[in-house]
């Protein structure tokens, strides 16, 4: 450790995994689900409604497989509990300058306008008898407000683990302020990519299909800049990329991630394809952002 | 609130003989074995390796010779959580399970800790880590129960050259004064005092007397509190969630404009 670039070197991983890594996946995908979903629902044409439909059916499936990870990585699984409640009073514990709390309160209000949506899009779908859930979402002033609040919880689901990493001492976590942007960014391609291979596989033809492959190359685009950004900012601590599995992942997630789909979204073939690299490269990058600090040894 | 207390740990009077992790494991009823086996790690004396949640004592043995070993010195250094006045760990902690004493010093509640990891990733020292007993962050206490009762800490209390010094912090810190000018009008100039003002982290109510610089130590040369990154990533977090809600935002109206 003599010549480590930084303090951060001298700390040590709190082995956070593929639990971890899953967490941000699916918690990214939610958030961005309901962003689209709420943007087509709120800005969209009238026939592009199936796709907000499956955004807002989708984004529960998400928080529930990203709850089991988060509740299932920390140490004391029977202890989750702990997070919202102050274990001596039985009073809600709102520690709000820890993301961590903070990250729990918001996903349980994003659950709730998440269940909301669910049930207005489930009953658009006749999937329920009860008709009154139809209230629930837009055209209307209930169904707008609850599409807007949704939407920005969404974004702050999909973006606060940047906070999360840098509320640590952690080498590149806690030295770079991009790594939220990064999240948020890819989080809105994956959704984007998502959503258009559910379209493909039901044979949509429809006219936002083309708007989310623009949104998805733009959002790669951007994503691709702040990485340049992130990588800069690291100064000294950039060493720790040159590790052979962060080298290793870095190349895949180039390649994989930014590279492949965006060639193919410039050509206009393999929309397919494309939409599946970007969900490759999403998880890839947060496999990165997990594990990136282990190549911290000086 | 009790006066500040803390540990002066003098390195130049250090040998390295681990009564300290001796005593702390026996008070703390912490497992003297890694999963029933002992291990060699191969690194000189040192086969407890590092802080974690069940070592919280480590005695370095650091060797600085030459080549052919012809000349050099040990270093040796009792290490150990360093009661951060502004503690990373304390303040990052989604559960309230870290709490400051009325000793001033930095206590994990076991019985409220949910093993989220944040205080180990936080930890500018790398002190703490899961205890695999009862699968929560743990760390020194600073012998909480003792203090309680008017006991000083296990490891000073076994530290046979006085190395590791107990006492209000306030007094260690003239106490550890003295000593630094002893050894420079004894000759050893390169000694200094780590962590004993409020540069560091507000102060360390653990500090010490180094004779190297800290990296060699293992020690942070310059530790700063997680909350410190945070206004700036929350700031660009935000502008990025701007740019991907615009993102969306402008295709789809453009879309709306569309024949």
């Amino acid at each position: 450790m003599i010549d480590a670039p930084s303090s951060a070197w001298f700390t040590v991983h709190p082995d956070w995994h593929w639990l971890v890594v899953t967490y941000f996946f699916f918690g990214g995908l939610a958030g961005g689900c309901y962003v689209l979903a709420a943007v087509i629902d709120l800005l969209g044409r009238e026939r592009d409604r199936p796709l907000a439909r499956v955004g807002y059916l989708s984004v529960l499936p998400c928080l529930a497989i990203s709850g089991v990870a988060l509740i299932f990585d920390l140490s004391r699984p029977d202890r989750f509990w702990h997070l919202l409640v102050e274990v001596h009073t039985w009073r809600p514990l709102f520690q709000l300058w820890t993301p961590l709390n903070a990250g729990a309160w918001v996903l349980l209000a994003f659950s709730f306008f998440a269940l909301l949506s669910s049930l207005a899009a489930a009953a658009e779908a006749g999937w329920l008898r009860w008709r009154a859930p139809l209230r629930l979402r837009s055209p209307g002033v209930a169904g707008a407000a609850i599409a807007v609040i949704g939407a920005l919880l969404g974004l702050y689901v999909a973006s606060y683990e940047g906070a999360l990493l840098a509320f640590t001492s952690r080498p590149i976590w806690s030295e770079t302020p991009f790594i939220g942007p990064l999240l948020v960014l890819t989080a809105l391609s994956m959704a984007a990519a998502y959503l258009l291979l559910f379209g493909l596989w039901r044979r949509w033809e429809l006219p936002g299909m083309r708007v989310l492959q623009r949104i998805d190359a733009q959002a790669l685009g951007v994503a691709l800049l702040v990485l340049v950004a992130l990588v800069v900012s690291l100064g000294g601590s950039a060493r720790a990329l040159l590790s052979p599995i962060n080298l290793l992942l870095l190349a895949a997630l180039l390649v994989v991630g930014f590279i492949a789909p965006l060639a193919l979204r410039m050509r206009g073939r393999g929309v397919a394809v494309a939409a599946v690299l970007v969900l490759v490269g999403g998880f890839l990058m947060r496999t990165l952002i997990v594990f990136s600090p282990y190549g911290a040894s000086a | 609130m009790a006066e500040p207390v803390g540990f002066f740990t003098d390195t130049t009077v250090c040998i390295g003989c681990k009564a300290c992790e001796v005593a702390c494991k026996q008070w703390n009823q912490l497992p003297a074995t890694e999963g029933g086996q002992n291990t060699l790690s191969g690194d000189s004396y040192d086969n407890t390796r590092k802080l974690d949640g069940t070592h919280w004592r480590h005695v370095q043995f650091i060797e600085q010779f030459t080549e052919d070993r012809s000349d050099g010195r040990w270093l040796m250094m009792s290490d150990v959580c360093k009661h951060c006045v502004q503690a990373g760990c304390l303040e990052v902690c989604p559960t309230n399970a870290i709490i400051r004493t009325e000793f001033d010093t930095v206590v994990i509640q076991s019985d409220v800790c949910n093993g989220c990891k944040a205080c180990i990733a936080a930890c500018p020292f790398g002190v703490i880590d899961i205890n695999p007993v009862s699968n929560t962050a743990q760390k020194c206490t600073l012998c909480y129960d003792r203090l309680q009762n008017g006991l000083e800490p296990a490891c000073s209390k076994a530290c046979p050259t006085d190395s590791i010094q107990f006492g209000s912090v306030k007094e260690l810190r003239e106490r550890a004064a003295t000593r630094v000018q002893q050894l420079h009008d004894g000759g050893e100039k390169r000694a200094y005092l780590y962590g004993a003002d409020e540069k560091m982290l507000g102060g360390l109510n653990s500090f010490f007397l180094l004779v190297d610089r800290p990296e060699v130590y293992k020690l942070p040369p310059d530790p700063k509190l997680p909350s410190s990154n945070v206004p700036m990533s929350a700031l660009v977090s935000g502008l990025g969630a701007l740019v991907a809600a615009a993102i969306a935002l402008v295709n789809f109206r453009n879309r709306t404009k569309e024949p």
